[in-house]
Parts: structure tokens; C-alpha cells; sequence
């Protein structure tokens, strides 16, 4: 059921694309005509959202006669770790959303000195229902579906370890697949987002998917609160619960306070203190530290 | 029975009227009359200016549009004010508006409330209210 769920998604997307195509004369050039924030920013797998958490906003500035398109770079620094992530995303007709992303976690010290993983992340989310500015006087959030697929590249600087399925994964490679609510109270200056994801990644596949103590989808909420400072200046806190498949590491969900700063709809630089938690068995040491992030498009 | 009917009248009475007062908040927040005054008289010389939308007030009575735009954000915000002119839908229907013209006019807003120093959570207030207009005004 999941498996063939992606597909259907993928189909459904290219039909509003050709709908999308079919209509607009203008759409040849993007029109900017999304207020400003409401693509949100990139989060850590590439999508538009908050900072780890997808939100059923469409990337970028494009209405929907239109499309929008950006650029992004993002650097998560704990004690003992460097997580960086950077890749492109296109918001089309503010209807479907096109990214891709890669990471990469390096061990910069502790026990993990030297560790090198990563993987790359294809991302298409369709927007199902509502409008989470537009629509003040219903209640009715805007609503999203996504896929993400991943795909681990591999493990060094651990020993005789160069595959994540060496560190008990079932597998190097998986989907995810999400259920995002976003409602812009205006009223209240507030955004609220909740996200439901099926997933079996570990550590978000970095540590590949699946492991000894499990290998099947299991739902996880992941939820955001922000609010709105100004038109330009955004801020809130985020949370983002994590399977635990793998015998080597007990993971912990993620958490994070940002805060993000749109000087134009060129550009965003989001700020952030995250809680990863500690990051398998070898390092029992909870990490947490800064996330900066730079977003450049239109 | 009476008594109870006469009541519940002043109780219903009393409520509405508490509402009302607790509902003209935001119009209050706004500055009043004087508040609105200012914003709708940045608000129009912008809407003319922008390359955007400039177009959908060629032939525009443009002290009628200050009038009725200052009348409907009166409405809209709780004032005491009653919006005489015609409906959003008639007045949209022909100049094929699309979302992003209708949020250009709704930065040019947003800059209007910034220059009189318009809190930026009264700003969303009143945007909460004019948001769903889109429904009427964005006919393309």
C-alpha cells in the first residue's frame, strides 16, 4: 500500500502540472505574488517548511498562475557533530513542490571523530486542500501530502564500516511519506503546523532505514508554532519524533526554537538552536547546538 | 414566563451589546477614524503607483475609492460605520484580478500601516478580516 502510494502521488502531480500548463499564458516568467514567508523556509530534507519538519506550504513566491523556485544551504553545528544540508526547490502553480537535497553528517570530535555519511533526498509534495493565508474564516488548515525518497551514500571513518546496513540497517535506501496541516492564524499572528510521517528511516536515513528492532512504517508527528513578529521576522519552536530501529542507537526526537528573517523574497536566513539528542551508542552525549540557514530564490 | 422572556431579552440585549464593545477592538487598535483616515490616504497613491494592479484603477473615481475604502475598513474592523458602497463581487467582476494582484494590493496595505507605525499584530487582525475577500475580488 505504501509502495504503490508514490506512484499515484507522482501521477497526481504531473496532472496538476499539465492543468497548470494548460491555463496560464503568463506562467512562462514567476510572478513573486505569494505574500512574504508564506513558502516558508527549506528544512533540514530540502522541503518548504520550518526548520525539521515539512509544512503543506508550497516552496517560494509563485501564485498559482505562476512558479517559484530557490536555492538553499544549511549547517547544523552540536558538540560533537556538523550536519549540513544543501540542494533546490521549485513551487509550481503553489501546487506542487520539486526538491532535492543532499546531506551530509560528519563527526568532528568525541567518539565519532571522522565519521562521514550522507544521502540524497528527492522530494515531491502535492497540495490537497485549503489555503492557509487566504482562507481566514475557515478553519480549515492548508493541506499537503509528500513523498521523500532517500537514498544513504554510504559510511566512512568508522572502522571497517562503509555501509549503513554494517551498522544493523535494513536497508540504505527508503521513502517517506507525509501528512502535512498548516493554518496561518492572522488573527492571532500565529502559523501552526502538524506533520504525520510514515517512515523507517534512522536518524532520517542517515543512518539508513530499519534496523534489528524494527523494519515496518510507523507514524510519527512532528509539529511547529510560530509567530508572526512582523511581516519580515518569524520565530517558534519545533518538534519532530523519531523512530528507533537500530540496536546501536537509542535515537531521541528532535527539537528547536528558530527564528526567521525574510529582508525580501530573495532571500531568508533562519537561525536555530536544535536538540538531536545523542547520536547512536558509541556517543552517549546529547547533542544540541546552532542551525543556521540561508534560502535564496523567487 | 414573561419575566423570563423579558430576561433573556435584556440578557441577549446586554450580551450583544458587550460584544459589539469588545468587537470594535481592532478598530480601536487602528487608530479610530483618524488611524483608518491616514493609512487609506498612503493606501490609494500606492495602488496608483503599482506597476502590479495600476491598471484596475484607470477611470477610477479615486476620492470615491478613499471614501469607500475608508468606510470598509471602518466595517470590517468594528467601527461605527456602514459601508454604502457596492459589493466586492460587482465592483471585481470585470478586471480579471488574480491572486497575485490581490496580494500586491495587500503589501501595498501592509506598507501603508508600516509608515503610520501600525502594530504589526493589529496588521494581521485586519488582514484576517480582508483575507477571505479574495473569494469576490480574485476573478481570474
Amino acid at each position: 500500500m505504501i509502495s504503490a502510494f508514490p506512484r499515484r502521488l507522482l501521477s497526481g502531480a504531473i496532472l496538476a502540472l499539465s492543468c497548470g500548463a494548460a491555463t496560464a499564458a503568463d506562467f512562462a516568467r514567476p510572478d513573486l505574488g505569494k505574500l512574504l514567508a508564506t513558502g516558508g523556509v527549506s528544512q533540514v530534507e530540502g522541503a518548504g517548511g520550518g526548520g525539521l519538519t515539512p509544512w503543506a506550504l508550497i516552496t517560494g513566491y509563485g501564485s498559482r498562475d505562476s512558479y517559484g523556485g530557490n536555492v538553499h544551504t544549511t549547517a547544523i553545528r552540536t558538540q560533537d557533530h556538523a550536519l549540513y544540508t544543501h540542494g533546490f526547490a521549485m513551487g509550481l502553480a503553489d501546487r506542487v513542490e520539486v526538491s532535492i537535497a543532499r546531506q551530509s553528517l560528519h563527526g568532528d570530535g568525541g567518539p565519532l571523530d571522522g565519521l562521514r555519511t550522507g544521502q540524497d533526498i528527492i522530494g515531491i509534495k502535492l497540495k490537497l486542500a485549503g489555503d492557509a493565508v487566504l482562507e481566514q474564516d475557515s478553519l480549515l488548515p492548508q493541506i499537503a501530502v509528500g513523498v521523500m525518497g532517500k537514498r544513504n551514500t554510504g559510511v566512512s571513518g568508522l572502522g571497517a564500516v562503509g555501509n549503513v546496513k554494517q551498522l544493523g540497517a535494513a536497508s540504505d535506501h527508503g521513502v517517506d511519506v507525509y501528512l502535512s496541516a498548516t493554518k496561518i492564524l492572522l488573527d492571532h499572528s500565529l502559523l501552526l503546523n502538524a506533520t504525520l510521517r510514515a517512515t523507517r528511516a534512522n536518524q532520517m536515513g542517515l543512518l539508513g532505514f530499519g534496523g534489528e528492532r524494527g523494519n515496518h512504517y510507523q507514524p510519527m508527528l512532528e509539529a511547529s508554532v510560530a509567530y508572526l513578529f512582523s511581516p519580515t521576522v518569524v520565530a517558534g519552536v519545533e518538534y519532530r519524533m523519531k523512530p528507533r530501529n537500530l540496536a546501536v542507537d537509542n535515537e531521541k526526537n528532535y527539537y528547536d526554537a528558530f527564528i526567521a528573517w525574510f529582508p525580501s523574497k530573495h532571500l531568508s536566513v533562519t537561525a536555530a538552536w536544535v536538540v538531536l539528542g545523542d547520536i547512536t551508542v558509541l556517543n552517549p552525549t546529547r547533542q544540541k547546538g546552532v542551525y543556521l540557514s540561508l534560502q535564496a530564490g523567487y | 414566563m414573561k419575566t423570563l422572556r423579558t430576561l433573556l431579552a435584556i440578557f441577549l440585549a446586554a450580551g450583544s451589546l458587550q460584544a459589539r464593545a469588545a468587537d470594535d477592538s481592532l478598530y480601536t487598535a487602528l487608530g479610530g477614524s483618524a488611524g483608518i483616515r491616514r493609512v487609506v490616504a498612503d493606501l490609494v497613491p500606492a495602488l496608483q503607483a503599482d506597476t502590479r494592479i495600476s491598471a484596475s484603477f484607470d477611470g477610477v473615481d479615486m476620492e470615491r475609492l478613499t471614501v469607500k475604502l475608508e468606510e470598509q475598513f471602518c466595517v470590517v474592523s468594528g467601527g461605527p460605520c456602514r459601508y454604502s458602497g457596492k459589493d466586492m463581487k460587482t465592483i471585481h467582476e470585470d478586471l480579471k484580478v488574480n491572486r497575485a494582484q490581490f496580494n500586491a494590493l495587500v503589501e501595498d496595505l501592509q506598507a501603508a500601516m508600516r509608515k503610520n507605525d501600525v502594530p504589526s499584530r493589529t496588521q494581521n487582525r485586519l488582514l484576517a478580516r480582508l483575507a477571505p475577500m479574495h473569494r469576490e475580488v480574485v476573478t481570474k
